[in-house]
């Protein structure tokens, strides 16, 4: 069923590793660095905007 | 009539935030499980081209990368006319929650295009009519963002946004048909409705990756609009009862 013989065979993707692995390794790292930064970005704007809020509602409390 | 169930509803902020914060996770795990059995047929069972030999297999994401950069620019063309014509604060959210991840997949395109021309045709690029209208896609994603960005008011940004996606649309069938209207060095589609080129694992694998980078986007972009969402209803009750509220 699995269509290689060995690991190194599939490392070695018959002499095209460089060229799939480069495409597989540049994907993986920008679906994974793109969800870090949303979930990061959101961390930061929801901060900012508490930290807004809370400097209006003294605001108007005074 | 009252109780009616009406997706017009979720065309509101307000109801569409909680919606889109349940259904990430689904589409995360679902994204992870089409992946996995793509990566599984594609990569360990599908059996070597007999033309392009173990190189062939960058079809993998090639493919997937370059439907939806195309497609998701169609979406975000669709939102932009819903908000040409109506006017709705949605549309231009989910354009701008789009645009990110759309440039990532037409630059995924063209750099896996890259490392599969290089063994294949002896050369990284050309200036053929596929890839340069491809090039010329991720242009306009980042001539949307940039123009988006540089102005202030929203509504304006919106609209011109809106304009320029609307007009660059034209380049979207210029992409899918280009390999038919010109010779091109890029190969003929291996997939269409009616029959398809490949062997069956490769085409199973491929489908089901496209079907991974599909729901990727979609759960990536809904997590994106949910902040837009935030930023830009900020003065409204329902934000500032989710800021004071549970997301403590």
């Amino acid at each position: 069923m699995i269509h290689w013989n060995s690991f190194a065979d599939f490392l070695a993707m018959g002499g095209y590793g460089f060229y799939v692995w480069g495409s597989f390794g540049v994907t993986a790292l920008i679906m994974t660095i793109e969800p870090i930064m949303v979930a990061r970005n959101r961390r930061i704007t929801i901060a900012r905007l508490r930290r807004q809020l809370r400097a209006e509602t003294r605001n108007t409390a005074e | 009539m009252k109780d009616r169930f009406n997706l017009y509803r979720f065309a509101s902020p307000a109801a569409f935030y909680p919606l889109a914060g349940s259904l990430i996770p689904w589409f995360v795990a679902v994204s992870v499980v089409f992946g996995l059995a793509g990566l599984w047929l594609g990569m360990l069972v599908a059996p070597t081209d007999f033309q392009q030999g173990e190189g062939y297999r960058i079809i993998f994401i090639h493919v997937p990368a370059s439907w939806m950069s195309m497609f998701i620019y169609l979406v975000m063309a669709f939102w932009a006319a819903i908000g040409l014509a109506f006017n709705t604060r949605l549309s231009g959210m989910m354009a701008q929650a789009l645009a990110p991840t759309g440039a990532l997949m037409a630059f995924l395109s063209l750099w896996t295009g890259a490392l599969w021309g290089k063994p294949m045709w002896g050369a990284w690029w050309v200036w053929d009519a596929r890839l340069t209208s491809e090039l010329i896609l991720l242009f306009l994603y980042i001539g949307y963002m940039a123009l988006t960005a540089a102005i202030d008011d929203q509504r304006r940004a919106d609209k011109a946004g809106g304009l320029l996606l609307l007009v660059g649309v034209v380049n979207i069938p210029i992409i899918y048909f280009s390999v038919k209207w010109w010779n091109t060095l890029h190969q003929g589609s291996s997939v269409n409705l009616t029959k398809s080129s490949m062997a069956e694992t490769m085409l199973w694998g491929m489908l089901l990756m496209a079907m991974c980078f599909w729901m990727y986007s979609i759960a990536i972009a809904l997590m994106r609009v949910r902040t837009i969402m935030l930023e830009r209803e900020r003065h409204t009750d329902w934000v500032k009862a989710e800021l004071e509220g549970a997301a403590k």
